[in-house]
């Protein structure tokens, strides 16, 4: 295990954990909207903040080196909210951002629309231009609060300074209860400087804001009735279930009622994949197991997922035999895209601790046995002495031996991150770090950083696509300021492989625009002061992992991969998950 | 049998009481078009409660998408109650201003077709006519039926207002009982789909 170098920390220490701070003001002490808003975020517990400052944002920054806070100059907004973003994933507590008004404010878009996709907690605190020049198209004015209203589970335009802390507290109160998500705080200038008391409320109500927790006793019932009569049920476990902290009474359940688990991509470390009754990923790059015995399954229990697409497939072919039962804590999600038999509406760990005592203890040997004959163990066995150039899948591989299955890893979006989702092998919750809902390109690495710092104790990777890294390389800069211990595993196949892979078997190869050269990665990391390796062969792949282990700071390594390898299996666009395609090269060596 | 029902498309009639706050009617506006719900008309204005004000949406869809609208209204902060009165006996109302053009040939005519639909004149010129028409929206449409060939020169619709007839509210009327289809609130404790 690297040692891990100690963060660069703020002068003062950051307050200890929980929602008391140590250092926050007296109540009714007369402070700036900008102490204001830093006494609020302690008041809250927070530690780390993401950000970048500019005009509207001067009087907070002027504020921040006397509070606690440890701000994180990030090189471009965006990643400050992915960097939260991958804070809160995790930490499980609530990430912050904060940027200027205008184009600062305009950056944080995709980061916000990637939380509310990915149910992430999060809260972003913008500057505005200061009251009198609002809808004068102002010098970097942006109507930020009705730009994020599709993208936040919901936003304010503070008005006065009094206000500030409660709306704060307001804020973090919506991003992690309920189903968690983004929400959006934007401060005129003038409020930034205007005075009011402090006052902190202890308690936040809103008679339009009212999650339900605990589910119904009678659905819970329901739900328990079928699972202890289905003859070959199987559980599809979704983010919802890290969400909930509820990972010890998931494994309880499995292990109780007997019942295989599929992962959606978010699903993947609920539940140890290396446990008899994991089958692995389920959907468009699915194992072949997991859709196999999607498709005979007999219950479907599906516990904090929202049937995206990409894990359903074509829906009229989604789990053809099975009756299902959906736990979430969104109401809005039952029924949305797969009709639900028995709709549990709460907490996933409120309704297990509920549903545990219901389901009777249970092995269903036939049917793990049937869904072992469908495992693809010559696909294994193939890819084990497939020589050639290092294999995506086995650098992935080399990761989770290196680091004991121990390490976060984050990734971009595209073949490396479904090569990560399938080789890795999760067995902890809040180790597999990617965005799903929206697949943001540049995401491995802000969110490894801010991984890092959530998690100093941990080993971590970013595992990311020569393509997707050029968008976010520049941070590179804030994670050697940082003086980060994190590792970037760059799998340049010179392409974007991803689409590069669609363009091949749904476009007759007709390769248009995936081509994309990139600079000598190496050369790169030594321009921004932390070390590069490259590898060319397999034999190389396991030392440089140990090498960069063994070096303190970030480190980029870049692996030279076959740059048309494929991501299989793959479910064609708009076919179901029995459809999928294989490895023609595999499937004849397994014959 | 995991898959989504086609069920048939048909016009409801939802009640929405919401916090009276700035932004509000773009956050309702802003969802329905994000979720592809199709609007056929919207109207909003004050109600008996301070603070509290109501909407009535007509919008066309299916239950089953009808019944996604009220949860998707439901995670707006600002909604407090969504009703769906469609199937309860209730008044529904909308009010027309139109301005006809009338010349002395034709004045008398349109004055008794004003007088059939029950449409109170509200202003005359030498050209026009400026009449009121409240009803059904049926029944506006007759009326704009009868006096197209007329020339209508100028025409606002408010969109319906309803509410249901007997002693039960828009809100829960205390003992529980809802004055319209269930798209209530999933709180603690209660069952995501209507039993
Ligand atoms: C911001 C953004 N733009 C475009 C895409 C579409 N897209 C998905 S995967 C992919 C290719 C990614 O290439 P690379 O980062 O090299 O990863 P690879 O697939 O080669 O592993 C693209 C362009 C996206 N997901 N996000
Ligand atoms: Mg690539």
């Amino acid at each position: 295990m690297a040692v891990a170098a100690t963060p660069r920390r703020a002068p003062s220490p950051p307050p200890a954990a929980g929602r008391a701070a140590t250092a926050h003001p007296a109540e009714g002490q007369v402070l700036s909207g900008s102490q204001l808003t830093c006494a609020a975020l302690e008041a809250e517990g927070v530690s780390t903040v993401f950000g970048y400052p500019g005009g509207a944002v001067i009087p907070l920054y002027d504020a921040l080196p006397g509070s606690s806070l440890h701000h994180v100059l990030v090189r471009f907004e965006q990643w400050a909210v992915l960097a939260a973003d991958g804070y809160a994933r995790a930490t499980g507590e609530v990430g912050v951002c904060m940027a200027t008004s205008g184009p600062g404010a305009t950056n944080l878009v995709t980061g916000l629309a990637n939380a509310l996709l990915d149910s992430v907690p999060l809260v972003a605190i913008t500057g505005q231009v200061p009251q009198p020049m609002i809808g004068r198209d102002a010098f970097q004015e942006v109507d930020i609060t009705g730009i994020t209203l599709p993208v936040t589970k919901h936003n304010y335009l503070v008005q006065r300074a009094e206000d500030i802390a409660p709306t704060i507290k307001e804020a973090f109160y919506l991003a992690r209860s309920g189903r968690p998500g983004p929400v959006l705080v934007d401060i005129p200038k003038n409020v930034f400087l205007a005075r009011a008391p402090f006052h902190y409320p202890e308690t936040v109500a809103r008679r339009g804001y009212q999650p339900s927790h605990i589910p119904n006793q009678r659905q819970v019932r329901l739900a328990a009735e079928a699972i202890n009569r289905a003859e070959r049920p199987l559980i599809m476990a979704g983010h919802g279930i890290m969400l909930a902290g509820a990972t010890d009474l998931f494994r309880e359940f499995v292990e109780r009622s007997g019942i295989p688990v599929i992962f959606t991509l978010l699903g993947l470390g609920a539940f140890p994949e290396s446990h008899p009754l994991s089958l692995g990923m389920m959907g468009m790059h699915g194992h072949r197991e997991a859709n196999a015995a999607l498709e005979r399954c007999d219950l479907l229990v599906n516990i904090g997922a929202r049937f995206d697409d990409r894990a359903t497939g074509r829906i009229d072919g989604f789990a053809p035999n099975a009756k299902v039962v959906h736990v979430d804590i969104d109401p809005a999600e039952i029924g949305k895209n797969v009709v639900t038999d028995v709709p549990v509406v709460g907490d996933a760990g409120e309704a297990l601790r509920l549903l545990i005592p219901e389901v009777t203890p249970r092995r269903h040997e036939e049917w793990v046995a049937w869904i072992d004959t469908q495992r693809n163990r010559a696909l294994h066995a193939a890819l084990e002495d497939r020589p050639q150039t290092p294999e995506p899948y086995a650098i992935i591989r080399a990761i989770a031996e290196a680091t004991d299955g121990q390490a976060i890893v984050t990734t971009d979006v595209g073949q490396h991150q479904m090569w990560s989702a399938q080789h890795f092998g999760y067995d902890h919750p809040d180790r597999w770090i990617s965005s799903g809902g929206l697949g943001t390109m540049g995401y491995g690495l802000p969110a490894a950083i801010g991984a890092k710092i959530g998690r100093p104790d941990l080993e971590v990777w970013a595992v990311v696509g020569d393509g997707g890294f050029q968008m976010s390389l520049n941070e590179l800069a804030t994670a050697a300021q940082e003086g980060l211990d994190l590792n970037v595993a760059v799998i340049n196949n010179g392409y974007l492989g991803m689409v590069r892979q669609w363009q091949d078997l749904f476009h007759a190869k007709n390769y248009s625009e995936v081509a994309i050269s990139g600079p000598d990665f190496v050369k790169l990391a030594e321009a921004y002061g932390v070390t590069g390796i490259r590898v060319r062969r397999d034999d190389e792949i396991l030392p440089a992992i140990e090498r960069a282990r063994s070096i303190p700071g970030p480190v980029v390594v870049e692996f030279v991969v076959e740059p048309e390898a494929n991501v299989y299996p793959i479910v064609p666009p708009g076919a179901s998950n029995s459809e999928a395609m294989h490895d023609r090269w595999v499937d004849e060596a397994s014959v | 049998m995991a898959n989504t029902s086609p069920s048939q498309v048909t016009q409801h009639l939802l009640v929405v009481l919401v916090e009276d706050h700035p932004g509000v009617l773009n956050r309702v506006v802003s969802l329905m078009r994000r979720r592809s719900f199709n609007i056929d008309s919207i109207t909003v204005g004050h109600s008996e409660q301070p603070g509290v004000s109501r909407m009535t949406i007509v919008v066309n869809g299916a239950d089953d998408e009808v019944e996604q609208v009220g949860k998707q209204l439901y995670k707006l902060l600002e909604v407090l109650k969504v009703t769906d009165i469609t199937d309860q006996p209730c008044v529904a109302r909308e009010l027309a201003l139109i301005k006809v053009a009338a010349k002395s040939q034709t004045r008398a005519e349109i004055l008794q077709i004003a007088q059939i639909y029950g449409a109170r004149v509200l202003d005359a010129s030498p050209n026009s006519l400026l009449m009121e028409a409240t009803g059904g929206e049926d029944k506006i449409d007759a009326l704009l039926g009868m006096l197209r060939g007329f020339g209508i020169r100028e025409l606002v619709r408010t969109g319906r207002i309803a509410m249901v007839r007997g002693p039960q509210t828009a809100q829960t009327d205390g003992t529980g009982r809802r004055s319209g289809r269930s798209l209530e609130r999933i709180t603690e404790g209660t069952v995501a789909v209507a039993e």
